[in-house]
């Protein structure tokens, strides 16, 4: 299944990039695709720890299992305003 | 009538058309909060600006409800809630919360509780632009599906 993962701020900065598109076995929870993402990306394991995620613009949990076509957001902490 | 104007903006806030929005013949109590830029040295010198991102989908959606959990705490007539996105200079509004109610106490009240709510929140984040070229991201609020 392909996953669109969504980076912001920091995390965005890190990576270098704003959004990937990750190929990931079916059944993939939260945490399986953030581990995927420190492989490829070392520099965000940090900052992931004290990040929320989003499904589908919805908070979740590292639990939570993904589908083919969801939208992964990496939420760090928030600072608008 | 739409009563709420709920809106990330690219270019420079206009606080006077937030408060023309919010005005109406039944309010007699209009409130404003204009979050502003403002001017700080930190170890590379003034500060310039502040470039705000957003997860643009789901701030919007927060925006939303955090309007429709004020209208539940206080009787309100119109609200504007306007936030930027991209630089910011200093001097120049992020953000632009106008309520109006009936009376002053629930249009301040609520006011207040949306730029705080708003701050915690919504899912915008905004990187320090320094004089000499550098940046830097201001410590944020952890969120989440608890909060």
């Amino acid at each position: 299944m392909t996953v669109t993962v969504r980076l912001f701020a920091m995390l965005r900065e890190r990576a270098g990039t704003a959004e990937i598109s990750l190929e990931a076995p079916d059944l993939s929870t939260v945490a399986m695709i953030e581990s995927i993402l420190v492989q490829r990306y070392s520099g965000l394991a940090d900052l992931l720890s004290k990040s929320a995620v989003a499904v589908n613009r919805a908070y979740a949990s590292r639990e939570t299992v993904l589908h083919d076509g969801d939208e992964l957001a990496l939420i760090p902490p928030v600072s608008g305003g | 009538m739409i009563q709420d104007w709920i809106e990330l903006l690219p270019h420079p806030l206009s606080t006077a058309s937030a408060v023309e929005f919010v005005t109406a013949s039944t309010a007699g109590g209009i409130a404003v909060f204009v979050g502003i830029t403002r001017r700080e040295a930190g170890a590379s010198g003034e500060l310039v600006a502040l470039e705000y991102e957003a997860y643009a989908d789901m701030a919007v959606e927060q925006m939303h409800t955090l309007v429709a959990e004020a209208r539940k705490r206080w009787p309100l007539v119109k609200t504007a809630v306007l936030h930027r996105v991209g630089r910011v200079a200093v001097t120049e509004p992020s953000v632009v919360i106008a309520v109006s109610a009936e009376h002053r106490g629930p249009a301040l009240k609520a006011c207040g509780w949306m730029i705080d709510h708003l701050k915690i929140h919504v899912t915008i984040w905004k990187q320090e632009i320094w004089v000499d070229g550098s940046t830097s991201w201001p410590g944020g609020n952890v969120v989440g599906p608890s909060v």
